[in-house]
């Protein structure tokens, strides 16, 4: 997106739909120019697009990750089985919305992700790739918390909800 | 028509994105657990091809559609907050199985559930908002 004249991030675009809905009438922060924002807006919707051809047009629709043997002992000695798909649907699922262990993942998760995205002035688009290979000290600093926040939810938090 | 580039741009990063199964919550659990290379040589690869056309933009003061010097947008250092709130972020991708980009991704894959979990990352957004002025920087 840098070659196309326009700060590449995936994660402004929370804040673009924030704005649409009108969150700009509760905090000034949403207060800008969705127009200035278009070119990501656009890429998020060609990502759509792009997942959907991987999976329906250049794949027979399911695939499988071969993650290594040591990751799948460890997710299933977690009561998580290893399945085909890009996710555990036992895990993240519309019903699982009404357990607290889902609640957790889904909301929780999803909560955190957009508000320390917003936080830290990026994810992992923004910082850990643009902002990094532009040598950015907020960019290196961020992308190092990034992973100890993920080191912490893995080796923690994970078995703390799942207890084996 | 000028917009078809930034689309194709999102077509393009989704399919790899699929493809290279970087959206794979799987995949995220096994960086995290340090298990394989996979995702490490992903990552390393996209910052290798960025670093690159940083270098080359800057060197040859490439310009844009426009017309405009190209420069790479600066993210100024807030030590606060890209400690706490790359913390935050980091739970959250552990636990989502996802960052922003591929939560989106694995909604055009045909993971509806993905819905609730944009949801809650829009709110959270949101949250940033209302709180700013009150979260040390």
């Amino acid at each position: 997106m840098m070659f196309i004249g326009s700060a590449f991030g995936v994660s402004n675009n929370l804040e673009n739909i924030c704005c649409m809905l009108g969150a700009e009438k509760v905090s000034d922060h949403f207060k800008f120019d969705l127009k200035e924002r278009l070119p990501n807006m656009l890429f998020i919707a060609g990502t759509l697009i792009g997942g959907a051809i991987a999976v329906f047009l250049l794949s027979d629709g399911s695939l499988t990750v071969e993650i290594s043997e040591n990751t799948k002992a460890h997710i299933s000695s977690l009561g998580i089985p290893y399945s085909e798909g890009l996710l555990p649907l036992t895990l993240f699922n519309w019903n699982a919305l009404g357990s607290i262990s889902g609640l957790l993942l889904m909301v929780g998760g999803g909560f955190m992700v957009g508000f320390g995205a917003r936080y830290a002035g990026g994810c992992t688009s923004g910082h850990s790739i643009s902002g990094i290979s532009n040598l950015q000290a907020s960019s290196i600093i961020s992308t190092i918390f990034f992973f100890i926040g993920g080191l912490i939810a893995t080796h923690f938090i994970y078995p703390l909800i799942f207890q084996p | 028509m000028n917009g078809l580039k930034y689309i194709f741009a999102g077509v393009v990063f989704g399919i790899v994105m699929v493809k290279s199964e970087a959206v794979s919550w799987f995949r995220i659990q096994e960086m995290f657990l340090f298990e394989s290379f996979h995702m490490y040589g992903i990552i390393g690869s996209a910052v290798a091809v960025a670093g690159v056309s940083v270098w080359l933009i800057k060197r040859f003061k490439w310009k844009d559609a426009s017309g405009m010097i190209m420069k790479p947008i600066e993210r100024p250092l807030m030590l606060p907050a890209n400690i706490i709130g790359g913390l935050i972020f980091g739970l959250g991708w552990a636990l989502t199985g996802a960052c922003p980009g591929p939560m989106f991704v694995n909604l055009g894959a045909g993971y509806s559930v993905m819905i609730p979990i944009i949801a809650s990352a829009t709110l959270g957004a949101f949250a940033y908002g209302i709180l700013k002025k009150k979260l040390p920087h």
